[in-house]
């Protein structure tokens, strides 16, 4: 796994998706920072219990810890990080993150809670696959991610990137009220 | 709901455990991969090897095996490898949706070097499908797994890739070039006229990753870079990203380019500053960023701290902390060029986000006045307990300098610097408040007694042996000389009872202290160390021992109060590293071990030693410690009867190269310094396997070195091919005159040729001479680098009466460091209490070295730099030492140098 200089290109060390108990739903580390699975964890605790109590709702928050910088969002029960080195422009790293979570609800349409991420893990792990690689950012526009990872789903369902965001959105708002009537 | 592969998790296997649910407890929740195991799912993974492939099937495996992967699960190299081969039997299936988990799965597994060639011609296949999803991944999983060799085979591809019409395709080469430039620069760096046509591409992301790996391939060779970003940026880079690129490869070119300052004409920072008003906020932070980062007027700063003024008021977190952040770094430095945000800050101390909040308030604290700092430490104090270590620390330090800055105020600060220490917090943090506190006690002579006080009640409780001991350390120094010493005892007494052995020995040398110093504490004293006699530790008892029996002053015989003072509680003038060295080869004999032998040179640490972090060193593991270089040369050189009489070795040099690297005779020189003469000790390394060379002489030419002259020789007899050998020439000079001069070398010997299938030498030898550089003596050469513990306590203890003080002007200087190591080098003397070092975008600095001259000459030096003007730098010199003529003579130096 190879590391770049600062200077050259901005690069990210981890990515992840976390469950509304800290646990793990699916994450890819870039960096040699964490090299057992148990410091990773351990990351993983920390970046969890330190952002809990925040509000990353609306707007993707941010905080600098351990020497990262974490930007993060929740939607519904699943909390999204993107990692990266102290001295990184926060807005690129922001700007991975909204790829990341955007391009998640088109491919979950809209659906976005832990259930549905378990069962579409193989489409998130993909999409992972399709904005970071080794570090470098790939893609950062939703549509773009989605319709990577779509078009080489199985059962040739329309491909996402003519689903826009707002669609998606519309289609999250229509199952939030649904599970709120049951 | 959507319809994907993982969706039917919930296969007939899978429900099972699923059904348990309502048994076992109702809170467990549902999971596609409840009860998923191991085993079970390899054992499922023999489903590759079915000739009638079942792709969802497939699919749905090799998900099961990615989740137990992601989840930190581990398999062993066979059940890797089994893993493996399975998975290549599915480049049979054509179904696309596993090709693209069968990619995944093999970069995940990151096979080894005989596996990769298994899959290679699946993959360079897939290369070179028509599917452009295909040949995307395959160039991107290729270039992960294979080697060197493999590489050269499919170079031509990716160089055709990466201008391929299709951007994801051109993308994947040009990311996977980047990686593969750190293990194959060779090969990459030929791909450099593709790498240039992509950057030109109307793709942005193509553009992006093309400028990324083509400023990689050129990072060494700074024309390249500066002809490629002047090029750059006037042409219109499309990418915002790659935009943020170049402007950080534009302030590397301005960083080292010290050209452009002078005819005003700067193209390249017209550029950052049109970054300001680009339509992307990410370009707009990362150019301001850069632009405060360096060494600006006010007038170019102004620009950049209006526009992050602007992101202050955002509605977007993220774009309120890199605006702030950015502004508390230029606080830093200079806080005028902030002050203009104030009140947008002031609002910022209520922001949701702690972080930024605590940004903000650290960022007043530096740029506020006098007035403001009561208000604002008591809005700190309410949100301590939110905010994580790491900003704790920020507030710590912002505080410090703000309490250095405005001393009247130390008291508020102070009693919040104690509270924090009785909060909770990880040793870095209070690491940082001790730190802070003992930096405000030696600075502002008003807050010790209370400074103290404090540190005394946080020893009471205080988990961390480090600091213990260092604020114990601390309380002995300083403690006797306030105005009621025996305050102090009780506090550092019951140490003695409550701590562990480390603490308890640091705490019975400060109470000797306490007794030297303190006349009328001194019966007290006794009984407490008499206390310690029986304690279970035999340090603590030792030091215990040691202190009663020479501080009792019937006891010591021939001893006066102040030697036993010098003895127990001056600074160790000898570096402890050496010291140590020196007992290790220390053999036991009817001779005593004699401090004096000690060199006191300071070592300077390898470079090598700090750079790398990463591997960390087993605990316990012995470092090997070099014996002391001076000690050798004062063996040897002792040994040589001529030189016997020359007495006590002062110095030897590091050895200065005489001769270009992979030349016929290597030379190298060792300056050896004594009292009343020098020894010059010539190594020479004969590197022709041809030769054996005879009598080999160095003729030295003294001319240019009124002050010396030659007394002895010691020719080679003989210096066969590769076993070096050693040349001396002694010179007397005038006894503890630190006499310069400049001496011309040749070598003369006599040549003979070797068989060396036989090694058999020619009789006959020709007589021949090889000229060699010169060398110099100067007055650096006469410095030990010799550190002291304490600058302050020493520079006080001199005799003020030997200051010399002066003025200089260094002139026009490539930065204000570089002025700081100059003058250290010239004056050969050793950097104290790391001032060494230039913070970033200081515009003066003070340095303190020590050194003794030689005569055994302690010799103090205070240095304050100052820029003035663009790089002009002034200096101004203090000296103290033993002797005021030395003082003279090191201004001299300078003066000369």
């Amino acid at each position: 796994m190879g590391e770049f200089s600062k200077e050259s290109c901005p690069s990210v060390k981890s990515i992840l998706i976390l469950d509304s108990e800290g646990k793990r739903v699916a994450v890819k580390y870039f960096s040699d920072d964490w090299s057992t699975n148990a410091s990773k964890l351990t990351f993983e605790k920390s970046v969890f219990t330190k952002t809990l109590k925040t509000n990353a709702r609306s707007e993707a928050e941010i905080t600098l810890f351990d020497g990262y910088i974490v930007v993060y969002k929740f939607v519904q029960d699943l909390h999204f990080f993107v990692v990266a080195g102290d001295d990184e422009n926060e807005l690129i790293i922001a700007n991975v993150l909204q790829g990341f979570s955007d391009s998640v609800g088109l491919l979950l349409r809209g659906d976005v809670e832990k259930r549905t991420a378990l069962e579409n893990l193989d489409l998130i792990l993909l999409c992972i696959d399709e904005i970071i690689d080794g570090g470098i950012i790939l893609e950062t526009d939703a549509n773009i991610i989605a319709g990577k990872v779509a078009t080489n789903a199985a059962d040739g369902s329309a491909p996402f990137s003519e689903q826009t965001i707002s669609q998606a959105l519309a289609t999250a708002r229509e199952h939030l009220a649904r599970s709120l009537l049951k | 709901m959507p319809s994907s592969l993982a969706g039917d998790l919930t296969d007939p296997e899978m429900t099972q455990p699923y059904m348990k649910k309502d048994d076992d407890e109702e809170e467990i929740e549902y999971s596609p991969f409840f009860g998923i195991e191991k085993g079970a799912v390899l054992q499922e993974a023999r489903a590759f090897h079915d000739p009638q492939l079942d792709a969802r099937r497939c699919s749905q495996v090799i998900t099961k095996l990615l989740y137990l992967l992601n989840q930190g699960e581990t398999f062993t190299k066979v059940e890797a490898t089994e893993v493996f081969f399975a998975v290549t039997k599915l480049f049979q299936s054509k179904d696309a949706g596993l090709r693209r988990l069968v990619y995944l799965m093999i970069k995940e597994l990151s096979p080894s070097s005989d596996e990769v060639i298994i899959v290679t011609s699946s993959l360079m296949k897939d290369m070179n499908s028509k599917t452009d999803m295909y040949r995307a991944n395959a160039i991107r999983v290729l270039c992960r797994i294979i080697d060197g060799t493999l590489l050269t085979q499919i170079e031509r591809y990716l160089k055709q890739a990466i201008v391929d019409k299709n951007p994801v395709i051109a993308s994947a080469s040009l990311v996977s070039g980047i990686h593969l430039l750190q293990e194959n620069p060779e090969i990459v760096k030929r791909w450099s006229n593709e790498v240039q046509e992509a950057v030109q591409s109307r793709a942005a992301l193509v553009q992006f990753h093309g400028l990324a790996l083509l400023h990689q391939i050129r990072q060494n060779d700074r024309l390249a870079i500066s002809k490629m970003v002047s090029g750059l940026t006037k042409g219109s880079v499309r990418s915002h990203l790659a935009q943020c690129l170049l402007i950080r490869y534009t302030s590397q070119v301005i960083r080292e380019s010290t050209m452009n300052t002078q005819n005003g004409d700067r193209p390249f920072f017209d550029y950052l500053e049109s970054c300001l008003r680009h339509k992307s906020e990410m370009v707009i932070l990362e150019a301001a960023r850069k632009i405060a980062e360096m060494d600006v007027t006010s007038r170019e700063l102004a620009p950049a701290v209006t526009v992050l003024q602007l992101f202050l008021t955002s509605s977007k977190p993220v774009l309120r902390f890199a605006a702030v952040r950015t502004l508390n770094k230029v606080a830093m430095t200079r806080p005028l060029a902030v002050t203009n945000c104030n009140v947008d800050l002031e609002s910022l101390m209520s922001d949701q986000n702690r972080s930024i909040a605590t940004l903000a308030i650290t960022t007043l604290l530096k740029t506020g006045n006098e007035s403001s700092v009561d208000r604002l430490m008591k809005q700190i104090t309410n949100f301590m307990s939110d905010i994580t270590d790491e900003f704790k620390i920020v507030v710590v330090e912002a505080i410090r300098s703000l309490c250095l800055k405005f001393p009247l105020k130390h008291r508020s600060m102070m009693n919040f610097l104690s509270n924090s220490l009785r909060e909770e917090g990880g040793f870095e943090y209070k690491k940082a408040i001790v730190d802070s506190i003992v930096t405000i006690i030696s600075e502002i002579p008003d807050a010790k007694e209370i400074g103290l006080l404090y540190l005394c009640e946080f020893i009471e409780d205080c988990e961390f042996t480090y600091l213990s001991s260092q604020i114990l350390h601390l309380l002995g120094n300083e403690g006797p000389r306030t105005s009621d010493p025996s305050r102090y005892i009780r506090y550092i007494y019951n140490r003695v009872i409550l701590e562990n052995a480390t603490v308890r020995a640091s705490a019975v040398s400060t109470l000797a202290k306490f007794g030297a110093l303190v006349d009328a504490l001194k019966p007290r004293i006794f009984v407490l160390l008499r206390r310690c006699l029986f304690d279970t530790d035999d340090e603590v008892r030792d030091r215990a021992t040691l202190y009663l029996q020479t501080l009792d002053g019937e006891g010591a015989v021939g001893n006066t109060e102040k030697d036993v003072k010098e003895f127990l509680f001056g600074s160790l003038d000898v570096p402890l590293a050496n010291l140590e060295a020196s007992l290790r080869t220390y053999e036991p004999s009817e001779e005593p071990f004699d401090i004096s032998f000690v060199s006191r040179e300071v070592k300077s640490q390898p470079l090598h030693e700090k750079k790398a972090p990463g591997k960390k060193q087993l605990a316990g593991a012995p470092t090997p410690v070099p014996v002391s270089a001076v000690d050798a040369y004062q063996k040897m050189l002792s040994s040589i009867p001529e030189f016997s009489g020359f007495g006590k070795l002062f110095k030897s040099s590091e050895p200065v190269e005489l001769t270009e690297a992979e030349t016929e005779y290597a030379v190298n020189v060792v300056k050896h310094i004594y009292k009343g003469h020098i020894v010059l000790q010539y190594n020479c390394t004969n590197t022709i396997p041809e030769q054996l060379l005879e009598n080999v002489i160095v003729y030295v030419d003294a001319t240019d070195a009124e002050e010396f002259s030659e007394v002895c020789s010691k020719p080679l007899r003989s210096l066969p091919y590769d076993s070096p050998g050693q040349i001396f020439v002694a010179f007397e000079k005038p006894e503890h005159i630190p006499a310069a001069g400049k001496f011309s070398n040749v070598l003369k010997f006599i040549v003979k040729e070797v068989d060396i299938s036989t090694g058999e030498v020619d009789e006959d030898g020709v007589e021949d001479e090889y000229q060699i550089e010169d060398l110099e003596i100067v007055s650096a050469d006469y410095m030990l680098r010799v550190a002291v513990s304490n600058f302050r306590n020493a520079w006080e203890d001199m005799d003020p009466e030997s200051e010399r003080v002066d003025e200089y002007g260094l002139g026009v200087r490539e930065s204000l460091a570089e002025a700081v190591s100059a003058v250290i080098s010239i004056l050969g003397m050793q950097p104290c209490e790391g001032t060494e070092v230039v913070p970033k975008n200081a515009r003066s600095h003070a340095c303190l070295l020590s050194g003794v001259f030689i005569g055994d000459v302690k010799v103090l030096v205070r240095l304050s730099f100052g820029l003035s003007g663009p790089k002009e730098v002034a200096m101004k010199l203090a000296v103290r030492s033993d002797d005021p003529q030395v003082s003279e003579k090191i201004h001299e130096i300078v003066a000369s140098g």
